[in-house]
């Protein structure tokens, strides 16, 4: 201890006023040291997507045989493949969101970090663990990021279907497993999506098409896990369209599928949206490898 | 006794205080939340957090790629010569690949010796293939395997603050570079 600083303590201060000094310190620091622990407590990584705890899904999924496809959207004109998979036959819904975020505080809405999700995420809950009494259990959940769509999927042991995986289901109609052919294909989803306020119907209330999957148009808009792979805009390879110019039809010159603008909003809505966005009729539903080991679902 | 206790709670006040500064809670919307596992061209593991502190300038390529990466790569120099000397110490320069299967550690840092970038400031990262998307996804960055080899891409270089917010981005092949570079003096200044 220098001696300086003990010359001028006990020269300044009298027993009395050193006493009342250190109740005074032992205060302030055990407040500092408290703030301190506070603020790492905090820190703690939060909307971890790595760690997050199981829930399990009752949502049944249907297995969908792999094959070739020719995608709709791209100048890239070869037949792309996609593998055998199970996807849920229908859109996660309120309820199920629902019973994720009371296991994952972390995704609640007053905890989400403005990183993964945006200011309007799920905002029409009335609170971070209810529903509004309008809005229906079964009805697909909005207002989701595709982190947060992400992390549900992870905690049930599924994950996001694919772009090529959704679009490959989308080919099927009522009949067939590949109906893009026909004239009515596309004008049929284009009627559906033109419906308003449909995100607030209950899933499985349409026909399930030839795979048994439900509500691929008629409910919400879905994200994929590789929407950000839809390059719509200057630098895309074979178009010199602009990404200002969303659900303008210029686009559509280099749609492999030039009849098939029901897949060109598609396309247009995927390429105009940020991961962290939430949008009042865009959810998502899960899918999983076939050969994963977390098979123990209801296929 | 009294004054030695005194002093001892001093001190630990004092460090307390200074602990308090590291761990200053990060905005709501940093990449530094993310917790992904990164390897940096000498083969270290990292988090982006381990970034922090520094102002950054980011981009995302593929050491194969012919067509735009290069022009990237070049802006980036260019920005690094219009960033004043003694603020080099300050920022980091980090390029983040996109094609992690072929870009090892060791392929990216034979990137950084041919391309002279060398320097501590520079940074190459590379992580698994979610981890990148998700990256790619905070830069709001378009990206698609066309090819074994090849990706489309978009092309942006973005600037951070010290705590991992976003505050600008330039998107294309013709980047302003003395805006970019303009920006991060700022920063640093600032900071």
């Amino acid at each position: 201890m220098p001696k300086y600083l003990t010359t001028a303590l006990s020269q300044n201060r009298t027993d009395i006023m050193n006493q009342s000094f250190l109740v005074y310190f032992l205060l302030f620091s055990s407040i500092m040291f408290t703030s301190c622990d506070r603020q790492e407590v905090k820190q703690m990584p939060v909307g971890n997507t790595e760690n997050v705890a199981a829930i399990t899904s009752n949502t049944k999924m249907v297995k969908i045989p792999g094959g070739k496809y020719k995608p709709f959207y791209g100048s890239d004109t070869s037949m792309t493949t996609v593998t055998s998979f199970l996807i849920d036959v229908n859109p996660v819904t309120n309820g199920e969101f629902l019973e994720f975020v009371k296991t994952h505080p972390e995704w609640q809405r007053s905890n989400i970090k403005r990183l993964y999700a945006d200011s309007n995420y799920l905002k029409d809950w009335i609170s971070d663990t209810a529903l509004p009494k309008d809005i229906k259990a079964d009805a697909p959940v909005c207002n989701v990021s595709w982190y947060a769509a992400k992390a549900f999927a992870k905690a049930v042991g599924k994950r996001l279907p694919t772009l090529d995986e959704w679009e490959f289901v989308a080919m099927a109609d009522e009949t067939t497993d590949n109906a893009r052919s026909k004239k009515s294909y596309s004008d049929h989803i284009i009627d559906q999506y033109l419906i308003k306020n449909r995100q607030f119907n209950q899933v499985r209330q349409s026909k399930a098409n030839y795979w048994g999957v439900y509500n691929m148009f008629d409910l919400v808009w879905e994200w994929t896990d590789d929407f950000n792979s839809v390059l719509m805009t200057l630098e895309s390879r074979g178009g010199d369209y602009s990404d200002n110019n969303l659900f303008c039809a210029g686009g559509a010159t280099s749609a492999t599928d030039i009849l098939n603008y029901a897949a060109f909003m598609r396309f247009s809505m995927r390429a105009g949206l940020k991961a962290n966005y939430t949008v009042a009729n865009l959810g998502f539903r899960c899918a999983i490898n076939m050969d994963s080991s977390a098979l123990g679902f209801n296929k | 006794m009294k004054q030695s206790l005194f002093l001892l709670l001093l001190s630990l006040i004092l460090f307390s205080c200074k602990q308090e500064k590291t761990n200053k809670e990060l905005p709501s919307d940093s990449i530094f939340h993310l917790t992904s596992e990164w390897q940096n061209q000498k083969g270290d593991s990292l988090k982006l957090n381990d970034l922090r502190g520094k102002t950054l300038v980011v981009v995302m390529i593929y050491t194969s790629c012919k067509a735009a990466c290069p022009l990237l790569v070049a802006d980036m120099k260019k920005i690094e010569k219009k960033i004043k000397p003694n603020n080099l110490d300050k920022i980091s320069l980090v390029l983040v690949s996109i094609d992690p299967e072929t870009d090892t550690p060791q392929r990216l840092a034979e990137f950084a010796k041919t391309g002279g970038m060398s320097a501590p400031h520079w940074v190459f990262l590379r992580s698994n293939e979610a981890s990148t998307q998700e990256f790619a996804n905070v830069l709001s960055m378009k990206y698609k395997k066309i090819s074994p080899i090849d990706f489309s891409h978009s092309n942006i270089i973005s600037i951070f603050n010290t705590t991992g917010e976003l505050i600008m981005q330039e998107e294309g092949t013709n980047i302003d570079v003395g805006k970019v570079a303009g920006k991060v003096n700022e920063l640093v200044k600032n900071s």
